[in-house]
């Protein structure tokens, strides 16, 4: 076999588009492959289908009758993309440490926050799809229960667009969380214990004021259940930015501070 | 074309790289070489952007590296063969690496042939690969832009007399076609077959720098003779400096002919007189070894 074949004779002479810098939206597809093609990444997507439809299945079964609605199917169906996918995210960003990929990934795209970028732009793209698959899966089980109840169908567009941010920036804090502490285990441990540590400090009497505003348990939690009122809008966009600009700030000044190795 | 200017870089107060000053033409494969820890792979890195030099700068292709818009499509970069997912499978590695620098995905499967990975191997997840199929791999990695330069870590690890074979085809093509390659090692014999120049490193410092021929030729005589104890005291009293070499003999700084002066004058009869040769290379790089050894207690 020759060399030739495969490559151009003399390799200074540049072909057309040599130089062009890898768009964000080629960076986003690729960072989405990048989510599915390992192990890990095709299990726990599996699992979060699985257990989608596990969470109609059990609904439409066990569920009382007025519970058989459209709206309280979706929203269960919703929960383990909400609590899985953000894992997705987190080994997204992780693993380039861990699996010390970013020798490969740097070295393609050297302005590492646009890498960073992509993989949140990818995330989102993933929340939504799982949303769609989660609404699918939901209509089918809701039809399937054939329910008598009032309003079987009824879906405010305000609560289907709260379902959105809440798994879309879930996936984000995840991609945070990986950015900021660059190891799997550890981000993963604090993304689960971090609001649960919080959630028990608003039991201190003092503290309860200043933790409904910080806490995601209880600043996020109307996002799937009520369509939410303004002081409630607000507390969950301090919440959010808390929870999502953190790490993404700390994250980015780490990869752009530190040497890679 | 890679250039290196006054590289330095410090860890902790310690000098890891100082001063490292090279340069690697285009049509040329140079030869990185130093003991483990000398400051190889730091250097290698500050040149593609993972380290920042705290003085001193590094250009690839007339630039800095971080500074290419597309820096696959030039510079073909294997820093370390074990970086991959292992639960990635092979074949989607490299085209993950394609798609991002904008690659058709066909070229994949023309250089996983090209690399000697079968489609069973290009199938099997990187964790199951063994360390030669990861260099095998990651040399394929770097070639998927084809780029005009290639940066290359250990790559020879793990590979097997064969492999180290194709290797030294695929980059002596590499470079008669214009490109051109820093390849590292720590072993004298890896990039002695591979490299027509050598930059040895010893201890963060460049300690001796140009073609082998050149190497070669400062390297020193080598000289024998059945009395050795004469021999010794004849060299030292005609104020050559002189070390015992390995297998016998010594290693003289001079030129065979004042070598073999010294011992007509001292009549002692030699029984090998000439230019030290790759015995000399060995010399040298064998001490670099063991002073870096000494330096590190």
């Amino acid at each position: 076999m020759s060399a030739h074949a495969i490559d151009r004779g003399d390799l200074n002479a540049a072909p057309a588009g040599r130089d062009k810098r890898p768009g964000l939206a080629r960076l986003t597809k690729v960072e989405l492959r990048k989510m599915v093609d390992t192990r890990s990444g095709f299990w726990l997507q599996l699992a979060v289908l699985g257990l989608t439809v596990l969470a109609v299945v059990i609904t439409v079964l066990a569920g009382h009758s007025e519970d058989k609605t459209f709206r309280h199917v979706f929203s269960n169906a919703l929960q383990p993309a909400g609590i899985l996918l953000p894992v997705v995210g987190i080994l997204l960003v992780s693993s380039e440490w861990s699996q010390r990929t970013a020798l490969i990934s740097f070295a393609l795209v050297p302005e590492r926050p646009r890498l960073i970028v992509a993989k949140v732009l990818a995330g989102i793209v993933l929340a939504l799809a799982a949303t769609v698959v989660a609404l699918v899966v939901a209509a089918l089980g809701t039809a399937l229960a054939s329910t008598s109840a009032p309003h079987a169908w009824s879906l405010p567009l305000g609560l289907l667009a709260q379902d959105i941010i809440y798994v879309a920036t879930a996936m984000v804090i995840g991609i945070g969380f990986g950015a900021a502490l660059q190891a799997s285990a550890p981000a993963i441990v604090l993304y689960f214990a971090l609001p649960v540590a919080l959630a028990a400090l608003g039991s201190i009497h003092a503290l309860k004021g200043v933790i409904e505003w910080v806490s995601t348990a209880e600043a996020l939690e109307p996002l799937t259940t009520t369509v939410m009122s303004g002081s409630e809008w607000v507390k969950a966009l301090v919440a959010l930015a808390l929870w999502m600009g953190v790490p993404l700030v700390i994250g980015l000044w780490r990869l752009t501070r530190r040497d890679v190795g | 074309m890679i250039e290196a200017e006054k590289l330095t870089k410090k860890f902790g107060g310690r000098a890891v790289v100082e001063d490292v000053t090279f340069r690697c033409e285009p049509g040329t494969v140079t030869g990185f070489l130093g003991p483990n820890g000398a400051g190889k792979s730091t250097t290698m890195r500050m040149i593609c952007g993972f380290a920042t030099p705290d003085t001193g700068r590094a250009e690839v292709c007339g630039g800095s590296y971080r500074a290419l818009p597309n820096p696959g499509r030039r510079v073909g970069v294997l820093l370390d063969a074990s970086a991959q997912h292992g639960g990635r499978r092979g074949r989607e590695a490299l085209a993950i690496t394609a798609q991002t620098m904008g690659v058709e995905e066909e070229r994949v499967d023309d250089l996983l042939g090209r690399v000697g990975l079968d489609r069973a191997a290009a199938r099997k997840r990187v964790r199951q690969y063994s360390l030669g199929m990861r260099q095998r791999l990651g040399i394929a990695n770097a070639l998927i832009g084809d780029p005009e330069v290639l940066i290359l870590d250990e790559p020879a690890n793990g590979l097997d007399p064969e492999g180290m074979r194709w290797m030294r085809g695929l980059l002596r093509d590499f470079a008669e076609r214009g490109g051109t390659v820093l390849l590292s090692s720590h072993l004298l014999h890896e990039v002695d077959a591979i490299a027509d120049r050598l930059v040895i490193i010893g201890a963060g410092k460049i300690v001796a720098e140009g073609s082998k021929d050149e190497l070669l030729s400062d390297a020193g005589t080598l000289v024998r003779a059945d009395d050795g104890d004469a021999l010794g005291r004849v060299l030292a009293g005609a104020g050559l400096e002189a070390r015992e070499a390995e297998g016998g003999g010594f290693l003289v700084d001079a030129e065979p002919r004042a070598v073999g002066a010294a011992a007509q004058g001292g009549g002692v009869a030699l029984v090998h007189l000439a230019p030290a040769g790759d015995a000399g290379l060995e010399q040298l790089f064998f001490d670099l070894t063991t002073d870096n050894g000494k330096e590190a207690e």
